[in-house]
């Protein structure tokens, strides 16, 4: 229905390994609200957003891993964080991110 | 998540639909919300209705409630030249966009890449695909035989929003055949006229600026 799952759709059918990244739950003026997904392919190939484009390398990469290792994964951003000056939300929001494969 | 739900999810004419994920244990179940009467499935209904995704307990349990609602829609009724960059900005914000107008020379493929065209009549359109909840319907061909049949169709439906170009007199005209055909105040009061946000909008895409600002603001305030 959405852009990001009629694409992962594809890429499945094109017999691409694909992960989803979902935003579970914010605090504070978070960019992106709960149920904001990204689609992520094998080779890095991504399509949606969770931020305002702060955290996405950092999503991008455990979805890779997530790929690799069909395990399901947690990720929480913040400006409170200990990466904050790394990877984190400029905005003083934070977000919580739930990280899964889409497979059979 | 599971092949199998990705697919229902991504089914052509898939209707509102809810995944419920118990992140712990990574279940996931598929809902439909307006006929699972359970609590979960009535937890699902409330937020296919406001469009909010979110964490919930029930039974115990912690679910995050996904919400797969279909995309919005919007119909331009009158290929003119507002209709142009109001249905390019539609397309970006996410709307599905149909254009109807019986004239051919004015929808035309040429005029509305992304859109699909209907040369046809309004209402006969809206009777064989009628608006839903997350529709919005704009009016904006300036002649009544195309433009009031459509509005009457809208107010029949639940559309979100209904819009209909045009001054406050030739407003106040349209107002008094459609209340002359029976419609009451309270349903004559769904339609935005002078439609869009007083933003002082001058050329055609400032005006359709307007009109895409009051559909977000009628959507979602």
């Amino acid at each position: 229905m959405s852009d990001e799952l009629q694409t992962a759709a594809a890429w499945l059918a094109d017999r691409r390994k694909v992960a989803l990244a979902t935003v579970i739950q914010t605090w504070g003026s978070a960019p992106r609200p709960a149920g904001s997904q990204i689609v992520v392919r094998d080779d890095g190939a991504f399509l949606g957003s969770v931020s305002g484009g702060c955290v996405e390398g950092a999503v991008i990469e455990a979805a890779l891993s997530t790929i690799a290792d069909s395990r399901n994964r947690e990720l929480e951003f913040g400006v409170t964080d200990a990466e904050a000056w790394n990877v984190g939300l400029a905005c003083g929001g934070r977000i919580r991110i739930f990280v899964e494969p889409v497979e059979e | 998540m599971k092949r199998a739900i990705l697919d229902a999810l991504t089914r052509p004419a898939a209707g509102p639909m809810i995944r419920a994920l118990d992140r712990e244990t990574g279940q996931e179940r598929l809902i439909d919300p307006f006929s699972d009467e359970t609590p979960l499935g009535l937890a699902a209904r409330s937020a296919a209705r406001t469009d909010v995704s979110g964490e919930i307990e029930v039974g115990g349990r912690t679910w995050f409630l996904e919400v797969h609602n279909p995309p919005l829609e919007l119909v331009l009724v009158g290929a003119v030249h507002i209709a142009q960059p109001l249905a390019q900005m539609a397309l970006l914000a996410g709307y599905r966009v149909r254009v109807i107008d019986p004239r051919a020379a004015f929808a035309t493929p040429a005029r509305f890449p992304g859109v699909a065209l209907d040369q046809g009549w309004p209402d006969e359109i809206l009777g064989k695909s009628p608006l839903g909840t997350r529709s919005a319907l704009v009016v904006l061909a300036h002649d009544p035989k195309i433009d009031d049949p459509a509005l009457e169709a809208a107010l029949a439906s639940p559309a979100f929003y209904i819009g209909a170009l045009g001054s406050k007199k030739t407003h106040a005209a349209r107002l008094e055949r459609l209340s002359g055909r029976g419609f009451d105040g309270a349903a004559l009061a769904r339609i935005r006229g002078p439609v869009g946000l007083a933003i002082g909008a001058r050329s055609p895409a400032e005006i359709a600026l307007s009109i895409l600002a009051q559909m977000t603001q009628t959507l979602r305030t």
